[in-house]
């Protein structure tokens, strides 16, 4: 008997607090996450392109038409943070994809089997796609500077749209989860993906304010997280004139917890 | 003593196919089991009930004394699975994929960085280490994603079809690596597989499998008495026991394509 197998089932459950294993499970998923970005830049790489085109091509035309009176007169940094906003969701939609890719793997299957809690896996998850966000968020600000695009700056402020980043990222990446877990392929995934970040993207004040949209397009604007995201960083980036960031902040966060739960609940369905 | 593995009256129902029906069978620990039968005979889908993948409809079943249904996460603390599909991320390195998983099972510092050499060493894949998996043989993905398995030394180690899509050699390596393990740690195996010959050759026990009951359980000798057929190899007692026309109807296209992807990922 000497030899079997040291572990009596509670081994591992004792070693541990269970709060501070549920974190370092967390920060696992994480670092997994993180190591597979790093191997392969290429996607983080191109994904930063998209809104260098934006900003280049997209903004730099459009500020000429003075089409957007309330932007004063500086329509590339109204639309700096709402092309910051874009870039969050857009990369962080597609989050459902890998997820599938793994079910089909069996990696999934095999990380499930784990002693790793469902919600510390789907947290994680959704905390990774913020390190994607982070890049864009550098490569964003520092297109702006070079652009010489007006922005305010302060610590407080550069913490405040950490914040942002983070809370919009795992918000996205945990919507991007619960339609994984509903549409289970990655065909299907791929379309809804496209479907969905285009509405979430024009019915907000991402490139116009919400006040230049008709009535009914005005409430679809504000049941749109995009928007409080979009608000959230323009209240940090412009002047204070758009700042209702407490409330823009407290929306995404209820949202999150609430995107939190549906994905820890839907998540295993990939399974069947 | 109480079995490692305890199954009761297990019955699962996928719409309108019956996968799991009354299923019922005991493993003893540090015994080799193995759950044989030809596609789509609800093998796969009895290891995913057993390790909380899936729940079952009725039933009830014990893992290291745990119940399935209250305790899905004791079970997962005391078990090692190797899925069917191939399950190594092919980015990572071995040594990345044997530390994620090491971590995932709550190891850490000293003891995680003692054991991710052992298990190298001990399924011999110390030298491409630091490889991307990508460039991995099949087998040596296999002996990885066994390795992956055991790393916090579970009471029970679950493979769904472990050889399938290698060739001869590499699967006899694998069997010897499987062989090891059970002789080093101890430890009760409970295996699928539609290889006659792997069951044979690794197993304490066989049950066969077929349109989602058990249709016979027991040693092969006893198996052979059962057909009364003394001299009979594996594949004639499956055979005998499944019939000649099942195998080939349950395959579905779903199966192949699988296995063939399978295959073709292992070069």
């Amino acid at each position: 008997m000497s030899k079997k197998a040291d572990v009596s089932p509670s081994v591992l459950a004792n070693r541990r607090n269970p709060v501070l294993l549920y974190f370092y499970h967390m920060i696992v998923i994480i670092e997994l996450e993180t190591i597979k970005m790093m191997k392969d830049p290429t996607e983080i790489l191109s994904r930063s392109l998209q809104p260098v085109i934006w900003l280049l091509l997209f903004g730099e035309a459009f500020s000429r038409m003075k089409a957007v009176p309330e932007a004063g007169g500086d329509y590339l940094a109204f639309l700096t943070p709402g092309i910051l906003a874009q870039s969050i969701t857009f990369v962080s939609i597609f989050n459902g994809l890998s997820i599938i890719w793994e079910r089909d793997m069996g990696l999934l299957q095999k990380i499930l089997t784990t002693p790793i809690e469902r919600s510390a896996l789907v947290l994680g998850k959704m905390l990774a796609s913020t390190v994607r966000s982070l890049c864009q968020l550098t490569v964003v600000l520092s297109l702006s500077f070079c652009l010489g695009i007006h922005l305010q700056w302060s610590i407080g402020r550069v913490f405040g749209l950490l914040g942002f980043v983070v809370l919009g990222s795992a918000f996205f990446s945990g919507l991007s989860m619960v339609i994984a877990a509903i549409v289970k392929t990655r065909d299907r995934m791929m379309g809804i993906g496209q479907l969905v970040t285009m509405p979430l993207f024009f019915a907000s004040s991402a490139l116009y304010p919400v006040s230049i949209m008709p009535g009914w397009l005005q409430f679809v604007a504000k049941a749109n997280p995009m928007s409080y995201l979009v608000d959230g960083l323009r209240g940090l980036l412009l002047d204070p004139v758009y700042a209702h960031g407490f409330l823009d902040a407290l929306v995404l966060l209820a949202a999150t917890l609430v995107i939190w739960a549906l994905a820890t609940r839907q998540y295993p369905r990939l399974l069947t | 003593m109480e079995p490692m593995i305890e199954v009761r009256d297990l019955c699962k129902r996928f719409k309108d196919v019956q996968a799991v029906q009354n299923v019922s069978f005991d493993v003893k620990a540090g015994e080799c089991f193995a759950l044989l039968g030809p596609n789509g005979a609800g093998k796969s889908t009895t290891i995913k009930i057993l390790i909380t993948l899936l729940s079952a409809d009725s039933g009830e079943a014990k893992i290291n004394s745990f119940s399935i249904k209250t305790a899905p996460y004791r079970i997962r603390e005391s078990i090692g699975y190797v899925p069917q599909s191939l399950s190594v991320d092919g980015a990572l390195t071995g040594r990345e994929n044997l530390m994620i998983f090491g971590k995932l099972y709550g190891l850490s510092g000293a003891e995680l960085k003692e054991r991710v050499p052992q298990i190298l060493e001990m399924m011999d894949l110390t030298d491409s280490a630091n490889r991307p998996v990508a460039h991995y043989s099949g087998g040596m993905i296999r002996r990885l994603e066994i390795g992956q398995s055991i790393l916090h030394h579970p009471a029970v180690v679950f493979l769904d079809e472990p050889t399938v899509g290698l060739d001869p050699i590499a699967r006899n390596t694998l069997w010897g690596h499987i062989r090891d393990l059970r002789k080093q740690y101890g430890m009760t195996l409970l295996l699928t597989t539609h290889y006659m010959e792997e069951a044979e050759v690794l197993c304490d026990r066989i049950a066969i499998m077929n349109r989602g009951r058990i249709e016979v359980m027991g040693t092969l000798n006893e198996l052979r008495k059962k057909a009364k057929m003394p001299k009979a190899s594996m594949d004639q007692l499956f055979v005998h026991f499944v019939g000649p026309s099942e195998s080939g109807e349950q395959g579905g296209l779903a199966n192949v394509k699988k296995s063939r992807r399978i295959a073709q990922r292992l070069g």
